[in-house]
């Protein structure tokens, strides 16, 4: 009995194991429970429950959500036209795609979770089951040295040149060519061609390998075609595209911009001190050279999404800025990437297109018009004592903020200065004498403009007195009309600060040195007392 | 003897049977289908192209070159009607690919031509005359999707694998430009030219339904019985929206 009993289990113990060993094989293949699990959970508000890219929040955004059933993926390793490998989406699961709406989910997602969900957008479409569909990997090599050096940056921009990019990219890369306001996607929306002064928002990544895959590859539903008939045909080395990958990346800083809370204005001219060389005079020109001699930074901007109509779409993504001040007057200049001169006719059909593509929150806003484009500093009233700032939202009803606000024209645009009292409400200061200036300049795709004012002036109640050595909130909002930005469609920043710097004081030098003599010498006290301590206890 | 006779005859007769298998061909026949595209009302006008950007182009043009979305001929008929065989061909029909490929040419900033037939594994050669740059999409649900970049004047060469009527073609450099590319696993299509006409010729005896295809105007289906090496007249008729 007992050895039956012990046969049978081994009997079950085998079945148990070869269930083990030869189901999960096919169950892997067949069973999608787990990953439609997650998808539904995670992927559906977005991408939708049939993975036709139409979830509920697919409508407020673009580029839009993937739609799965096509099985046509723009960050590949394949040819054009062919499926993705299982890795290539899986890095787009791992990674997100910078500057989409589509965020990383390695650590939000388990391992599991994301094969499992992987396994379950590939029966989305039937490609992904048809055994004649063959999916290679390309080789792709390794980049040829001396990449940023003039000569390979010189090959790359030849050809960036011969091969067309400008002809959507712009002649400085900033996506303003002549065929950009026409651009669609294979689903017809609007679509815009890459800023390639912002590697960190190309989806498939910011490498020169990523640069050289895309050309290689395309981006499969885009405008962006495959280069890969060129080098197969000899008119193009592939040394020669990795040059102009090369290039390209070399349009971008050589890291993503990091956000840091203050800009630093160093002091420029007389009163001694600071500068960092940045010149005798105020710099009030947009392309004075002593720009390039003054820190810049970064500051993101995101839709405005809190106050009706929101917009979730901004076409700026963010702003460089830098400051310098002569102990009498400020100057801020603001640097953004905009593929249009707007007003600006050409991109009106775009504006209608991206208008008809984001749906509104409010039946009340106007269509498409030939918006100009509109930049605005905030400032408190006054510097605050404590942390205490006004609504960043451009201020309230009751505690105003104090903002410069410049507005394009074909003729160069103006400045002016005035309460907000939150989005729908603002009042132009009149006092001549406090009131900022401005001067634009407008080159292929970027605004720089510079704004300046006397530190002090007579308003003291409405206009923001400026004081070297404080930490004084600023922040940004930028509007593109050529996407339809106006009003409370535009992008917002929050509060950052802004930081004049005072001419250093000799005590800065000094004090270390005292403190140190001082920390010295009473060391040696504590030391010396310790000792003559320790003689007196042995003795006794 | 005998014996080794009748294994002799039955070898080649197997022979014989397998040779006919191997060299048989589709069942081509001899009827023909052929008709005229009909056009009514007023005849539609395409929108200007603006070829400012393409000098090279523009310069192919005496008069300001337009679209071709709807192409009335002189003798009021209707061109670039694609009108191929939808159904009725036996479910084992199968044709080889013919050895000669289909040929879209970009010239003048424009497609030519601007609808065409090609069968599933045929080549379609796609020729850059223009030398200046035109990237090819292809938009096909059926068939995988490709666009790839031409920055000069070369050739590059397609297959598609499923039939599909139509994939659009278009080139997002210029926003103008579109194709339209009928694939079917047979030869029996045809595209309306100059004079409106068109004809499907070779095919075996059958009920065959028709269709149509306009870029603007959709599709229309006709159901057409043919014997022998009949032609059979079929007109279409499309009228202005």
């Amino acid at each position: 009995m007992t050895v039956w009993r012990a046969i049978g289990r081994f009997q079950m113990a085998i079945m148990g194991l070869s269930v083990l060993l030869c189901a999960p094989s096919s169950l892997r293949a067949q069973d999608t429970t787990a990953g439609k699990k997650v998808y539904v959970k995670w992927c559906a508000g977005c991408h939708g429950e049939t993975g036709a890219g139409d979830g509920p929040a697919a409508a407020y955004m673009l580029p839009r959500p993937r739609n799965f059933t096509g099985a046509i993926y723009k960050i590949r390793t394949t040819a054009s036209g062919q499926l993705p490998t299982d890795a290539d989406m899986m890095r787009a699961i791992d990674e997100g795609l910078p500057g989409s709406a589509m965020p990383a989910w390695k650590g939000r997602l388990s391992d599991a979770d994301r094969r499992a969900v992987l396994a379950y957008l590939k029966t989305f479409s039937s490609f992904f089951a048809d055994t004649s569909q063959h999916v290679v990997e390309l080789k792709f090599g390794s980049a040829p040295g001396g990449g940023s050096g003039a000569e390979a940056l010189k090959v790359g921009r030849q050809f960036y040149d011969s091969i067309g990019c400008r002809k959507c990219h712009g002649d400085q890369g900033r996506g303003d060519g002549p065929s950009a306001p026409t651009l669609k996607d294979d689903a017809g929306f609007p679509i815009f061609a890459a800023d390639l002064h912002q590697s960190w928002r190309f989806r498939g990544g910011a490498s020169v390998e990523d640069v050289y895959r895309r050309l290689r590859t395309g981006l499969d539903g885009t405008p962006m075609p495959s280069f890969a008939d060129l080098i197969d045909q000899k008119f193009l080395t592939d040394e020669q595209l990795w040059r102009l990958a090369q290039y390209v990346r070399s349009l971008s800083p050589a890291r993503t911009p990091e956000v840091r809370d203050v800009i630093h204005a160093p002091r420029v001219g007389g009163g001694g001190g600071g500068g960092r060389g940045a010149g005798g005079t105020l710099p009030t020109a947009p392309d004075d050279s002593a720009w390039a001699r003054v820190d810049r930074y970064w500051f993101p901007l995101v839709g405005q999404v809190i106050r009706k109509s929101r917009w979730f779409v901004p076409a700026i993504a963010g702003v460089w800025v830098q400051a310098v001040h002569d102990g009498q007057a400020v100057a801020v200049r603001v640097s953004w990437d905009d593929r249009s001169q707007s007003p600006d006719t050409a991109w009106l059909p775009f504006e209608k297109r991206v208008l008809e593509t984001v749906a509104s929150d409010d039946s009340g806003t106007s269509g498409a018009g030939l918006w100009p484009d509109q930049l605005a500093l905030q400032f408190p009233r006054r510097i605050p004592a404590g942390m205490e700032r006004p609504y960043f939202l451009m201020g309230t009803e009751t505690d105003p903020v104090y903002q410069w606000r410049w507005v394009s024209s074909p003729a160069g645009g103006r400045v002016v200065a005035g309460l907000a009292r939150g989005l729908e409400r603002f009042d132009t200061l009149a006092g001549a004498e406090g009131a900022p200036g401005a001067r634009s300049s407008y080159d292929h795709g970027e605004w720089r403009v510079v704004f300046t004012r006397s530190l002090a002036t007579p308003d003291t109640a409405n206009e923001l007195q400026f004081e070297p050595g404080r930490a004084i909130p600023v922040a940004f909002f930028a509007w593109d009309g050529s996407s339809g930005e106006h009003g409370t469609r535009l992008a917002v920043s929050t509060w950052y600060f802004l930081a004049l710097d005072q001419p250093t004081p000799p005590r800065v030098f000094i004090s270390p040195v005292v403190a140190m003599a001082l920390t010295l010498g009473l060391g040696v006290m504590v030391v010396l007392r310790a000792q003559r301590r320790g003689t007196a206890g042995s003795r006794g | 003897m005998r014996k080794l006779g009748s294994i002799a005859a039955v070898a080649v007769g197997v022979g014989v049977v397998g040779l006919a298998a191997w060299t048989r061909q589709p069942p081509q026949g001899g009827a023909t289908i052929a008709g005229n595209i009909k056009f009514t009302g007023a005849k539609p006008a395409n929108p200007k192209i603006d070829m400012t950007e393409e000098p090279k182009c523009k310069a192919k043009y005496q008069a300001p070159p337009t679209e071709e979305v709807v192409v009335v001929n002189p003798n009021g008929t209707l061109a670039n009607v694609f009108v191929y065989v939808k159904s009725g061909l036996p479910a084992t029909y199968k044709a080889p690919a013919p050895a000669g490929s289909v040929t879209l040419d970009q010239d003048g900033c424009r497609y030519h031509p601007h609808v065409l037939g090609i069968m599933v594994g045929q080549n379609l050669e796609i020729k850059n005359s223009d030398g200046i740059l035109h990237n090819i999409k292809a938009k096909g649900t059926k068939n995988r999707p490709f666009n790839i970049s031409q920055p000069t004047t070369m050739t590059s060469t397609r297959t598609f694998t499923a039939p599909e009527v139509m994939v659009p073609l278009e080139c997002n450099v210029h926003g103008w430009m579109h194709a339209w590319l009928g694939v079917l696993a047979h030869p029996f299509y045809g595209v309306s030219g100059s004079n409106g006409g068109f004809s499907i010729k070779g095919l075996p005896p059958g009920t065959y339904t028709i269709e149509a295809w306009h870029e603007k105007y959709g599709t229309q289906t006709a159901t057409v019985t043919v014997t022998g090496s009949e032609t059979k007249a079929q007109d279409f008729t499309f009228a202005a929206k």
